[in-house]
């Protein structure tokens, strides 16, 4: 009897988890599916959509566009990151632990700020292009563009193809290395034949990381790309455009990414899995203190990474305090820009964290049950779950957000323009990440304390509220922390599902900033970056640690 | 208070691996019992099948006479206790202990008398109120103990609750765990592959082997006259040397040699071959006996043991205390054992042939 009433409450658990991904997540991508090859209103299948995106070198380019960049900025941002987390680790760096905040920061902050911020320092009214025009009459070729792209997407990425490397060389024990220099292996030899093949599947999957990330950024490019049209861009305005709106056109360009992104998936997972390597540290190698030239230039490199990296962001909270009219800033500093944010669009503060909160409470719920049926009493059911759960890695937000407007647009399941669509959409993409890491952190849970406690006669369910949950519980809520945060910058797939009403701060800032309202968007840039960094704070407290990993 | 477990036919299979196929087994009230045996004999999955965390795919569990194979694993009333000590790393040491009473809703005073009372007799009342970690894991196991004990089980099982302390503090807490329970009287099944460990702290010890039991007897019993070769070669250390029986309690050995094994079975057939176990303290050097020499030989402290090398080129230990004359490698030398202390085993099924007494 106990058993019965044990199995089903998880596998309620479960049931609820694989309805909820079967309705927001396999239904709406399916219809994307559909959609690119079935015309609804005269009921017919063709391939018209396909055809004409292939047919057309103008949309072809988009493709080959995404491909350039994609491959060139984390191509540079490969190489930076990795050199900057290598000088870290061997070198001695003055200012490390604040080196370190910096990279933080950056990484969590708002995605599209950083593009942002550029144009104002380096558009064509740019502070910096103004500047440089006044005092040596020369004109900056402007950040728009594939180098503009380029830019921003290896400043905003550097520090967290950094943060990854340099996770894999702490791994390294000291002892490794120092048996290589005792054989003889030292220098670039050491580098070549001991550091890099063990870091190498690291760099690998943090490559590929980064690699998707850029590629399905919708903010940057359509923000400084102008002429340089990349896909995620192409899709919003088929999809939104007033020109030349296009469902069926959007769905099969998202299909076409679908596939792209799966197949890059699939080679991650394969190379990963092929050249994992474990290494768990005793003793990671200790920076050296170095002297000379090479001090000075890795001390000047590390320095220009994370100066760069923060930047965008001190720029943005400097112009928010600046008066402003229209788009010319004032050289007076005045509150005005908070006062029109709170008055015209304060609504979108109190949206961002009611729907970050809803989506929270039910992402955290249901994923650390599920996570527990998954990883204490598997079946079958949540084995599938767990693979279903996977996908929505690689599904671009944007997409993500067409489907479920695609699947949501019509009675009986009118969704679009609620809220619920907006904390959906939230769940939906971050919900994966929350049983990834309750997973992880209930496997470190010794199975033996809740053996423990029902020995001691607690029930199942007393044993795992007063014994697991508790335990979980710091892991757990500074994974939700980092995933709240990451809700609370969403722009991609909530710019296409939102309304006036259900209007987030991120995508207040990008309407603001596509109107012109230049210092409402710095103010609540601003406010977005304060939360973040009191998020960041909290997380820091809660895990007690001065670094995080991703 | 305490009870006298019944194991009948117990069966436990994984799918079609058969990890015990029919085990039955008595164990009295307030008596310590190990189950000993090396690892993946079964021992843990009998134990966990007792505390009701393995199913039970057949034969039937008692505790004094009550079937316990359907009663739910948190109303078994059983305090466990756990080879990784599972202290709950959220709660302070006396929360740890409170907590099986707080779920048998004991109220204070008499829950904070009790835990205070089970504190003291573990002697970590001084960790009260810290929390588990940085604690040794002396400590810990202490901890575990404790909550085990202070919700007065009818049961306590361990599960090789010592293997993961250090060698000193495991012979420190060998003896605590042994005086502990013999003041509390409570039933206690303990699960060691450590034969010393098992030795000294059990009233008898079952030795398991591929999920049978090879042999139930006291400590002495189980060293002393140990029911088959099996045994024999786990606990302790045997020489065992070929022999052929000669009838009427008689043996001879390949080289010629013959004895009088006083409490051989009398009903040992001629000419069968026998195996001849001598523990390396059985041997002595003497004047007469074969003649060998010292191949190596090893300090341990206590004692030396020696690599001794027979006529046959056959090489035996033995070990001396570190009164008797050293001697040295190559040095010429006679043993001999005692033949009432041997044991005899038969060559083929390795059962013991010694008379039961």
């Amino acid at each position: 009897m106990m058993r019965r009433v044990r199995s089903d409450y998880w596998a309620m658990v479960t049931g609820l988890s694989i309805a909820f991904f079967l309705l927001f997540f396999i239904y709406p991508v399916s219809r994307v599916f559909v959609n690119s090859v079935y015309d609804v209103k005269t009921g017919t299948f063709s391939l018209d959509a396909f055809r004409k995106f292939f047919s057309k070198q103008y949309y072809t380019s988009t493709i080959a566009n995404s491909f350039k960049v994609t491959t060139a900025a984390t191509l540079v941002t490969l190489l930076s990151g990795s050199l900057m987390a290598y000088i870290m680790s061997t070198v001695s760096i003055r200012g490390k632990r604040v080196i370190d905040l910096m990279v933080i920061v950056s990484i969590l902050s708002p995605p599209f700020i950083g593009a942002y911020s550029w144009i104002i320092l380096l558009g064509r009214a740019g502070i910096v292009t103004k500047a440089l025009d006044a005092a040596l009459h020369v004109r900056l070729p402007g950040i728009y563009g594939f180098m503009g792209i380029l830019l921003v997407f290896t400043v905003k990425m550097t520090p967290l193809m950094y943060l990854f490397v340099s996770g894999a060389l702490k791994k390294i024990d000291a002892s490794l290395i120092e048996c290589a220099e005792g054989l003889g292996c030292v220098g670039f030899r050491k580098l070549r034949k001991i550091v890099f093949p063990l870091v190498l599947p690291t760099i690998l999957s943090s490559s590929f990381l980064v690699f998707m990330r850029i590629f399905c950024d919708f903010g940057t490019p359509m923000l400084i790309g102008e002429g340089y049209r990349t896909v995620p861009v192409l899709i919003y305005n088929s999809f939104i455009g007033e020109m030349d709106q296009d469902y069926a056109f959007a769905a099969a360009m998202s299909v076409i990414v679908i596939a792209f992104s799966v197949v890059v998936f699939v080679a991650q997972q394969v190379i990963a899995n092929r050249s994992t390597i474990e290494m768990s540290s005793l003793r990671p190698p200790v920076p050296e203190r170095k002297r000379g030239v090479w001090n000075l230039l890795a001390h000047l490199f590390v320095w220009l990474v994370a100066v760069l990296s923060v930047l965008p962001l001190c720029v943005v909270v400097v112009q928010s305090f600046k008066k402003t009219d229209g788009i010319v800033y004032l050289n007076q500093f005045s509150l005005a820009s908070y006062r029109n944010a709170f008055s015209s669009v304060g609504y979108s503060i109190l949206n961002t964290f009611t729907y970050s909160f809803a989506a929270m409470c039910f992402i955290l719920m249901v994923g650390v049950l599920f996570s527990y049926a998954s990883v204490r009493h598997p079946n079958k059911a949540t084995k599938v779950l767990d693979v279903v759960t996977t996908l929505p890695y690689i599904i671009p937000g944007s997409i993500m957000g067409i489907s479920l407007i695609l699947g949501f647009n019509k009675r009986p399941l009118l969704l679009t323009g609620t809220a619920f669509i907006m904390i959906v959409v939230y769940i939906v993409r971050r919900m994966p990440y929350t049983i990834r890491s309750s997973s992880a952190i209930l496997r470190q849970v010794d199975p033996s304390l809740e053996e423990a406690a029902v020995s001691l006669g607690a029930s199942d369910a007393a044993s795992f509220w007063k014994i697991t949950f508790p335990v979980m519980l710091p892991g757990v809520t500074s994974g939700a922390l980092m995933s709240w945060m990451s809700i609370i910058t969403e722009l991609s797939a909530t710019v296409l599902l939102y309304t006036t009403k259900t209007q987030t701060i991120s995508i207040a800032i990008y309407q603001e900033v596509i109107r012109g309202n230049e210092g409402v968007a710095c103010a609540l840039s601003t406010i977005l970056l304060a939360t973040t960094v009191i998020a960041l704070s909290l997380f820091f407290k809660l895990s007690g640690k001065r670094e995080i990993s991703l | 208070m305490s009870v006298a477990i019944h194991i009948a036919h117990a069966r436990k299979a994984y799918g079609g691996n058969v990890i015990i196929p029919d085990l039955s087994l008595d164990v009295e009230e307030g008596e310590f019992f190990t189950l000993l045996g090396s690892s993946g004999c079964g021992k843990t999955t009998l134990l966990r099948m007792i505390a009701g965390f393995n199913t039970i795919e057949g034969g039937d569990f008692f505790f004094n006479g009550q079937r316990i194979n359907d009663i739910p694993r948190n109303k078994r009333n059983i305090g466990m206790v756990f080879q990784n000590y599972a202290v709950f790393p959220h709660m302070t040491t006396f929360e740890n202990v409170a907590f099986g009473l707080e779920q048998r809703h004991v109220k204070d005073p008499e829950k904070t008398r009790r835990v205070e009372e089970m504190l003291d007799m573990v002697q970590i009342s001084a960790l009260r109120d810290r929390k588990p970690q940085n604690m040794s894991g002396g400590q810990q196991q202490r901890i575990a103990l404790a909550r085990a004990i202070v919700i007065q089980p009818d049961v306590l099982l361990m599960d090789e609750p010592l293997s993961n302390l250090d060698a000193k503090l495991r012979i420190e807490m060998r003896g605590a765990i042994r005086s502990i329970q013999k003041r509390s009287g409570i039933t206690t099944v303990y699960v060691t592959h450590d034969q010393s460990e098992a030795l000294a702290v059990s009233d008898r010890i079952a030795i398991m082997h591929k999920g049978v039991i090879q042999q139930v007897g006291t400590p002495l019993e189980v060293y002393c006259h140990p029911s088959n070769l099996f045994c024999a070669t786990f606990i302790g250390e045997s020489n065992m040397l070929e022999a052929t029986a000669l009838g009427g309690r008689k043996i001879g050995f390949p080289d010629g040699g013959r004895m009088e094994v006083p409490f051989l079975s009398d009903r040992v057939a001629e000419g069968r071959k026998v195996k001849v176990c001598v523990r390396p303290d059985e041997f002595v050097f003497s004047d007469t006996g074969v003649a060998a020499k010292v191949v190596a030989r090893t300090f341990l402290g206590s004692s030396y043991e020696y690599q001794v090398a027979l006529p046959g080129g056959f090489a035996v230990k033995v070990e001396t205390g570190t009164h008797h004359a050293v001697l040295d490698v190559d040095e010429p030398v006679h043993l001999a054992f005692d033949p009432s202390i041997i044991n005899v085993f038969d060559g083929e099924s390795g059962d013991s042939l010694m008379a039961k007494e």
